[in-house]
């Protein structure tokens, strides 16, 4: 049993296809680590029962060319899924159940993917800690009381504690690659318009983007293969040629030219993830690709600018949540106090912070020196990108400003919070792809990320990147199980 | 347009004018939503015409109907305005129970379409009334209160379906104004079929800003905004008393709140529902759900090519091929129905004839039906024979008025009843002859004083052939041989 955990997603899927394990065996191995690992609180809702007659039908007549046959899979509990509870990890959703699949998890099911159930997150994806979810915050398998980033959190911490060989998770502003950086796992995020948004629940639609979450580059690979499709019932949706990524996964980076931002190297950021980036950077050299010198000179505006574009499409976005629908509602004496009490019990503090500075940001008389202005450097970080990518094909930096921090540090501290979306923001902001991979170890022995930024549309290149810096760091998490009951 | 004519509000030494501008908002024909493909059919069971993007499920997302934009390009076309060929959705945030997104997708600073006008046709000539702007934007549900006593209920068939907001300049000066401007505009959107312009169904409804200045005066007045107007009739008595309302105050030494306010059509008033100070701040910005609209040159080019003959052509070509005069041509092309009638029947008949039996006979019969001309109960075929039978001879106008009203009730063809009734002229000159003869010796003294000089007699001659013939004798020929033989 312990080997099946231990597998990587490819792996398993080599072995299904085998016929070495069956997806039934693989699932209630899943199950009973899942049994024994409540104490992380990964899962929002199970749907155990279920997927064990799932995997029972797969091992009965299951198609075994699938890209994932019948392999188990934990979602993030920001994808609506058909019949199951989905929630946003917000009290408001906290009894609603979909009567319809998000495109993404129904690119999983079709490939043969069968649901484990749905895992926790920040609540609305809005949190950087997995501290804000209504139900309870998620602790990361890499040490006793240590977030595991968020909004992905819950994601990270079931696939670094291996209580699913792969995930998929939302990334408006760092939700996938920050938690996969704090818990030594890889994360990534596609450019935007390559996975379908629909029935994702929304945050904020102009950077909202699902990606995969994952053990390794070719599991990332695989994934990616599986949920990046163009769709019409997504306005936003590309219909770019996509790659076949896992197939074309190549660990030869010969020639090719990687741009090192300098406005990356931050106050204060600890020494550990500046020799990390070295690494990184001696690293790349060593494979023959050519670092070159860039400068993003906006970076710097990114931040204050994710904080004004993020709530105010939130603030809208949020609105539909009103108790009159669906979801929960706390009644009142008319339409008004019924809205009042509805989102006054329904919503967390941190969603309530982010409507309110969302709806003050678009108010009148403020529209023009926040959400115009914050649009306006939008295009100036955009900008950026562009013409740094007349001299690079791929950009590293690292993915955090810091290591995992314990449960409860930065709470009280929003704009601390906040600054550990520094290096993944601007991404989202300019559309890029880019992944985290876990390159080393704090002096806690707490995982470090890096970060690599790519062309829009060229995810393939950051995959074969990744994939031969992979094979070189040979990074290995080595959990201890600690939280195992 | 003359002094005298003019709409104007006195009071005192003062006279005051009435500017008037329209937010119209007209329903798009299409079958399905703006951004979703669930029905627009009026008068379903409540929320059966409900999706999931329509009822706002999270994840849900905007997909935009290509159809409505279609329809709303061919309308700015026919308005002659200008399209916009990048054109943004925005979203207007407020909260309410039949507003399931706590949005409404609509188009803000970026319309579709841009400047255009319409022509009004007034007694004493034409007169341009400018199109400020028409944008695409989506209908709400619908708040029902008088169902259930303790809850108020919402329907949400209509949240989702594509409406037109056409914005005029405050170019309009009169009710009757504005009732030419409504229909001007109905008609033109009927003609591209953009829109049914049902007002009782509420495809067409309007938003009617009132102010009002002393004569003379150039800089415009604070003006009012009456909500949701849903007909004519009502938009002329809101603006009626609203300016009256204006005028007072005015005229008191007040000033003029800039006020949102309804129309109360029980008791005949506006009142206020909410100042300048209450107005919602909608927060606005682009729906990041949406990309913006482009279309393309060949895209614009195709719709024009769809664009039919719009009323002001039509009439021109009424007035220029038919010789119809202005006033007759507008009545026959208002309608476009009415317009396609009126060719069909002249296609065999004679047009001076078709015009006067038309604007006529069928109007007053149509009138008096409550119907359609797509009702009528008189084909434009039969009609057209009709004016053929009157103009060759066959019937005298008289007989055909006859014939006209067992038509209207029996919906048959002109001749079969002309056949059946026996309502033939009788146009035989032997036989009218005869008749003429035995009139003269039945009459003799009326013969000897007609001969005497008493000439008006020659109408009691004309009548007791008539009688005799029960009014089918061919008046010419009845004329000409009484002529000859009583002289």
């Amino acid at each position: 049993m312990s080997d099946i955990i231990n597998l990587t997603l490819s792996a398993l899927i080599d072995k299904i296809k085998k016929k070495e394990l069956s997806s039934q065996e693989i699932t209630n191995a899943y199950i009973e680590r899942a049994e024994k690992s409540k104490d992380l609180n990964t899962y929002i809702t199970t749907d155990f029962e279920n997927v064990i007659e799932k995997a029972k039908k797969f091992d009965e007549k299951g198609n075994f060319d699938y890209k994932l046959p019948g392999v188990p899979i934990a979602i993030k509990d920001l994808f609506c899924t058909n019949n199951l509870k989905t929630t946003a990890g917000s009290k408001i959703l906290s009894n609603f159940i979909p009567s319809y699949e998000s495109t993404v998890t129904q690119h999983l099911w079709d490939e043969g993917a069968i649901l484990l159930g749905k895992l926790n997150c920040d609540e609305f994806a809005m949190g950087s800690s997995n501290e804000t979810s209504f139900f309870g915050n998620v602790e990361s398998p890499v040490g006793k009381k240590v977030v595991p980033g968020g909004s992905s959190g819950g994601s990270a911490s079931a696939l670094a504690a291996k209580l699913t060989p792969a995930t998929i998770g939302t990334d408006t502003g760092g939700s996938i690659r920050q938690p996969a950086s704090f818990t030594g796992t890889v994360g990534l995020k596609p450019t935007y318009g390559s996975c379908s948004r629909y029935g994702i629940v929304a945050f904020a639609s102009s950077l909202d983007q699902a990606g995969p979450m994952t053990q390794d580059v070719s599991d990332a690979a695989l994934m990616l293969d599986v949920i990046s499709k163009y769709d019409t019932k997504d306005s936003t949706s590309v219909n770019f040629k996509r790659g076949d990524y896992f197939k074309s996964l190549s660990s030869n980076i010969k020639g090719k030219k990687i741009g090192i931002p300098k406005e990356y190297r931050v106050d204060g950021m600890p020494k550990e993830i500046e020799s990390l980036w070295q690494e990184g950077i001696s690293l790349l050299k060593k494979l023959g690709a050519k670092i070159i010198d860039i400068s993003l000179p906006h970076t710097k505006y990114a931040l204050p600018a994710y904080y004004i574009v993020a709530p105010a499409e939130a603030s809208s976005n949020l609105a539909r949540y009103d108790g009159v629908k669906y979801g929960y509602r706390s009644e009142g004496e008319n339409l008004i106090s019924m809205y009042e009490n509805t989102r006054s019990a329904g919503f967390g503090d941190e969603v309530k912070r982010r409507i309110m500075i969302g709806t003050y940001v678009l108010s009148s008389g403020y529209y023009d020196a926040y959400y115009l202005k914050a649009q306006k450097i939008r295009r100036l970080i955009k900008n950026d990108f562009d013409e740094a990518y007349k001299s690079v094909e791929a950009i590293l930096t690292p993915s955090t400003p810091s290591s995992a921090f314990k449960i409860g540090d930065k709470t009280d501290d929003p704009v601390s919070m906040y600054l550990n979306d520094i290096f993944t923001v601007p991404v989202n902001l300019s559309g890029l792809p880019a992944i985290s991979i876990p390159a080393g170890k704090d002096k806690n022995n707490y995982p470090l990320g890096l970060q690599l930024i790519g062309k829009a549309f060229e995810e393939q290149n950051l995959l074969d990147i990744s994939y031969s810096m992979e094979k070189e760091l040979s990074f290995k998490n080595n959990l201890q199980d600690w939280w195992i009951k | 347009m003359s002094k005298d004519k003019e709409y104007l509000i006195k009071r005192g030494n003062s006279e005051y004018e009435v500017i008037i501008g329209l937010e119209v908002h007209a329903q798009v024909l299409s079958k399905s939503k703006l951004f979703s493909d669930s029905p627009t059919t009026f008068g379903a069971e409540p929320n059966t015409q409900v999706s999931l993007v329509d009822a706002a499920f999270p994840g849900m997302l905007p997909v935009i109907n290509e159809f409505c934009i279609k329809q709303a390009v061919k309308t700015g076309i026919g308005l002659n305005a200008a399209i916009n060929k990048k054109s943004i959705f925005d979203r207007k945030n407020y909260f309410y129970a039949d507003l399931p997104q706590g949005y409404q997708i609509s188009q803000y600073k970026d319309p579709i379409v841009g400047e255009g006008s319409i022509l009004l046709d007034l007694p004493d000539g034409e007169k341009k009334v400018g199109i400020e702007r028409l944008h695409l934007e989506q209908d709400a549900g619908k708040s029902i209160h008088d169902i259930d006593p303790q809850n108020t209920l919402v329907d949400l068939n209509r949240s989702g379906v594509a409406l037109m907001e056409i914005v005029s300049k405050p170019d309009l000066r009169s009710p009757e104004e504005v009732n030419l401007y409504i229909k001007k505009l109905r008609s033109i959107m009927r003609y591209l079929g953009t829109c049914d312009g049902n007002m009782q169904e509420g495809s067409l409804r309007a938003d009617v800003n009132v102010s009002i200045r002393k004569t003379g005066d150039k800089k415009l007045g604070t003006r009012c905004e009456i909500k949701n107007v849903n007909s004519i009739k009502f938009m002329q008595m809101a603006i009626e008393y609203e300016a009256n309302r204006q005028a007072d105050i005015l005229e008191e030494g007040g000033s003029i709140a800039q006020e949102t306010r309804l129309f109360d059509t029980k008791k005949n008033e506006t009142r206020s529902m909410r100042s300048k100070e209450d107005a919602h701040d909608y927060r606005y910005f682009p729906d990041p759900d949406l990309l913006p609209l482009e279309l393309t040159d060949d895209f614009i080019s195709k719709i024009k090519k769809e664009i039919p003959e719009l009323p002001d052509e039509k009439k021109k070509r009424f007035v220029d091929k038919f010789k119809l005069t202005p006033y007759e041509a507008n009545i026959l092309v208002s309608d476009i129905e009415t317009s396609k009638y009126f060719e069909d029947v002249i296609k065999n008949s004679d047009i001076k004839l078709a015009t006067n039996w038309i604007t006529g006979e069928l109007f007053a019969l149509l009138n008096d039906r409550n119907l359609e001309i797509s009702q009528s109960p008189i084909s434009s075929k039969n009609l057209s024979t009709l004016i053929s039978l009157i103009k060759d001879g066959t019937i005298s106008g008289k007989i055909a008025k006859t014939v006209f009203e067992i038509m209207a009730n029996e919906s048959k063809d002109p001749k079969s009843i002309i056949d059946e009734k026996g309502l033939k002229q009788q146009s035989n000159p032997k036989e009218i002859e005869k008749i003429v003869d035995d009139v003269i010796k039945e009459n003799p003294k009326n013969v000897e004083l007609f001969k005497s000089g008493k000439d008006k007699l020659f109408g009691f001659f004309v009548g007791q052939v008539m009688k005799k013939t029960d009014g089918k004798a061919n008046p010419k020929l009845v004329n000409d041989i009484l002529k000859k033989k009583l002289n």
